[in-house]
């Protein structure tokens, strides 16, 4: 069963594009939690990771212009890992 | 033996002999080249059983002292757990049968398949060293609990390390497998015209590919306590031996599934083709196989119910782990409602099928005891576990594996073996396996504690009793082996399709040839398509 | 030839970008396991991680975020160069990318040589020594951050490999997968870090 190579071809500037984001919300990670904000400082500075993350998913990583299906089987990877972590913490937060 | 021309045993390649198979990139080598294996394998670990329960036999040291004892029950779960069942139903007659039954001519990934055989032989070598090296055996049960596993003197290092090679092996299988169900399929076969055991192939490679890197990275932090001292689940430096428990048993308890799935999925294989009647509730079995696949990912805290988790999490783990038994138990009702008014061929596959069926229903019944709070309590650590274990283990995997090896035998080696001795052998087994563990039950729930050479006189008869059954089952065991081994050499011939199966894997002939198919099928029916007569 | 049943009539590029996703679950997953301990581990001694991270420096790790971010980058567009035909380009782009690598790795070199010059290394007397939390910190510190670095190193490989094949070709507009899967890979370990960074030199 054959299968022929991926036809779309992402522009350059895309990637370009995309790279100054990430450097943006590594730089405004790096300002928010210069602040004294206590855990919120945590959240946001997992925030600004998880959306870079996404970016680099989408765009450089391709799910974007790929199938369905690799879409389907990251998220369904993730949210296994969030779950099982926050299963861990029922016994963590309520000991 | 004659080689059978014009089958995958035929020599095409420049090499002879050995070699000409440990270099074999086909599936139904590197198939039988795991069978050997693990076979090997469970022979050792068995006799290590055996003389566990020789040593049980009676109060006090009797053939052994605690010290080998200890070393003994964590080789005998190691290798069985590691070097046996996990890999066993997937490594085996997931490689030989998968391609067939969806009509490919190998797996996706052919070299990646003879690699993985390499990592579960280089993992078993490395994990047995542990036995032989000096600092002795590993003596901390299979589990490797912390922190006695990273203060024990015993061989550590090469039985963790052994362990995530295989574990490794074990990854690579279930990519291989994933791959080859979503793209290999043959034309017109749709994904619920997929038969049942590919499907639980499918579940089972998912939670072999994601549960088994988090036991990875656990054996890692072994090494980095017993190496580097770092402390994430030693108390004295502020670590915490529960947070070791949550990531073993986080894949562990996973890792049960990746054993019994395929199990099941032979199960709905042969129990159609022996009542002749199409299987109950395909796609609920199907259903069921994902849910089981999911949701016991998030069941492992209940091995931990007494380690001292928060009252959140063992209300939690309750729930799930009874949710859990839901699409088992659906799929045990599916399984005798396929049997009922149906036409039955009475076989020696058919007596491990349908024995299965009640192994598995006893042991899964337990696990309720176990994963009840209030009850488990009683019986957590106890002789109950032990049996509840082997009951659903050596029990479900066991029964539905020698089932499998019995009806799929005739397509693998071309020959047929001797049902007399077949059925004698399943009957003595069945008996010794009964009377070997249910004693187990009732001993465990008057107290007597597991991973104990020892016991109070009280257990005396139990115990007896059950010593006596594991000698019975042994022998059962010697019947079955010696008559397949002779039959698969000196067998009479066996016909293409000797059950009257209706999936693709009895449409080519016994043995099949190397390429399996001559042209690949076109698939225009449901699998189990038996007319009614 | 070994025993081989199937001869590649037809080669499936989907089949082989699906087996390296599949691969880079189980690496998800195998860092998932140490980002669980962290989180735990980060529970159960808030202050002492709080204090502790600050002992590391902030601004060598935004340079290396930034340079896997840009090799993140360069890698992608090679893909885009592939397709594209400009076979110069395209090993151009994947040379940029390992020296990124390297350079990561030589700032980590440096990074670790002034802790391990402070006696702060794991199974070190300091570190033993130090309060409950700091000493969870740092193992995990060298643990989290060691296991990437193998990660890079494997990556580096991985690309030069790719590199040599499309020198000779056999990586080319018409059959790319596998320099897809190599920036995949690549992309992982970016991942990695992009938690990473956060998690030890921002929590301070």
């Amino acid at each position: 069963m054959s299968s022929s190579e991926n036809r779309h071809v992402v522009p350059y500037s895309t990637y370009i594009v995309i790279l100054l984001v990430l450097l943006v919300f590594t730089g405004l990670s790096i300002l928010v939690t210069s602040y004294e904000l206590g855990p919120l400082a945590v959240s946001a500075a997992l925030l600004f990771a998880t959306l870079k993350t996404t970016l680099v998913l989408l765009y450089f990583m391709h799910l974007k212009f790929e199938e369905r299906l690799f879409g389907v089987m990251v998220s369904v990877v993730m949210a296994l890992f969030l779950v099982v972590l926050v299963i861990t913490f029922f016994d963590y937060s309520f000991r | 033996m004659t080689t059978f021309e014009g089958s995958f045993y035929e020599n095409k390649g420049k090499y002879k002999g050995i070699l000409a198979w440990i270099t074999s990139t086909d599936h139904k080598r590197i198939g039988l080249l795991y069978l050997y294996g693990i076979m090997s394998a469970f022979i050792l670990a068995a006799i290590v059983g055996l003389l566990m329960k020789i040593e049980l036999i009676a109060p006090g040291k009797t053939i052994m002292d605690a010290k080998l004892y200890n070393g003994f029950f964590t080789l005998h779960g190691i290798t069985m757990v590691f070097l046996v069942v996990i890999p066993g139903m997937p490594a085996i007659f997931g490689n030989f049968m998968l391609p067939l039954m969806i009509g490919a001519k190998d797996v996706a990934f052919p070299r990646l398949n003879l690699f993985s055989w390499y990592l579960y032989v280089l993992g078993a070598l490395v994990a047995i060293s542990s036995q032989f090296l000096k600092g002795g055996p590993p003596d901390t049960g299979w589990t490797f609990y912390a922190p006695y596993s990273f203060r024990t003197a015993g061989n550590m290092m090469p039985a963790v390390l052994g362990a995530f090679i295989l574990g490794f092996s074990s990854i690579l299988t279930g990519l291989n497998f994933i791959v080859t169900i979503h793209r290999m399929r043959a034309p017109g076969m749709t994904w619920l015209k997929m038969p049942l055991f590919p499907w639980s192939l499918y579940g089972t490679a998912w939670i072999q590919l994601l549960a088994t890197p988090i036991i990875g990275i656990t054996l890692l932090m072994i090494v980095g306590e017993r190496l580097l001292h770092i402390g994430f689940f030693d108390p004295a430096l502020g670590g915490d031996p529960v947070l070791y428990q949550h990531l073993f048993w986080t894949y562990s308890h996973p890792a049960v599934y990746i054993m019994i799935v395929p199990a099941m999925g032979a199960i709905s294989e042969m129990l159609p083709t022996f009542a002749r009647k199409p299987a109950f509730g395909y796609k609920a079995i199907v259903i069921s196989t994902m849910l089981i696949a999911i949701i016991g990912s998030l069941v492992w805290g209940h091995h931990m119910y007494t380690a001292g988790m928060s009252s959140a999490a063992l209300i939690a783990f309750s729930f799930l782990t009874f949710l859990v038994a839901i699409p088992s138990a659906i799929k045990v009702f599916n399984w005798i409602s396929t049997l009922y008014k149906g036409s039955i061929l009475l076989a020696p596959p058919f007596y491990w099928a349908s024995s299965f069926l009640f192994v598995f229903m006893i042991g899964g019944l337990s696990g309720l005891v176990l994963g009840s709070l209030a009850t488990d309590v009683h019986v957590h650590d106890t002789a109950f576990v032990v049996a509840h274990f082997h009951y659903i283990i050596f029990g479900g995997v066991g029964f539905a594996f020698f089932g499998a090896m019995h009806y799929w035998f005739p397509k693998m080696f071309g020959r047929m073996y001797d049902s007399g001795w077949a059925t004698i052998g399943w009957l003595t087994f069945f008996i010794g396996f009964v009377t070997l563990y249910t004693p187990m039950f009732v001993l465990g729930m008057q107290g007597m504690p597991r991973r104990y050479f020892d016991y109070l006189p009280e257990f005396h008869p139990g115990n007896i009793l059950s010593s006596f059954g594991a000698i019975v089952m042994v022998a059962g065991l010697a019947i079955i082996i010696i008559n397949l081994i002779r039959s698969a050499r000196y067998g009479p011939k066996a016909e293409m399709n000797p059950w009257g199966g209706t999936t693709l894997e009895w449409t080519i002939p016994s043995p099949p040839p190397l390429e399996n198919f001559d042209e690949i099928p076109t698939v225009t029916e449901r699998p189990y398509h038996y007319k009614k007569n | 030839m070994s025993q081989t049943a199937v001869h590649t009539e037809h080669f499936d590029a989907t089949a082989s970008k699906i087996g390296m996703w599949l691969f880079i679950f189980t690496e998800l997953l195998l860092f998932g396991g140490l980002f669980i301990v962290y989180s735990v581990v980060r529970f159960m001694h808030q202050d002492a991680f709080h204090l502790a991270a600050q002992e590391l420096d902030v601004v060598l790790g935004a340079t290396n975020t930034g340079l896997l971010l840009i090799s993140s980058m360069t890698i992608a567009m090679s893909v885009s160069a592939i397709q594209f035909g400009h076979k110069k380009f395209t090993q151009i782009l994947i040379i940029i990318t390992i020296l990124i690598g390297l350079v990561f790795l030589v700032n980590k070199y440096f990074e670790w040589s002034v802790k391990i010059g402070h006696g702060l290394y794991p199974g070190s007397p300091v570190l033993q020594g130090f309060g409950n939390g700091d000493t969870l910190f740092f193992g995990l510190y060298f643990f989290m951050t060691g296991l990437h670095a193998l990660h890079i190193v494997a990556g580096v490989s991985i690309l030069g490999w790719v590199l040599v094949r499309v020198n000779r070709n056999g990586i080319h507009a018409g059959h790319f997968v596998h320099l897809e899967n190599g920036a995949l890979y690549w992309h992982l370990v970016d991942v990695i870090w992009i938690f990473l960074f956060p998690l030890f030199y921002l929590i301070s």
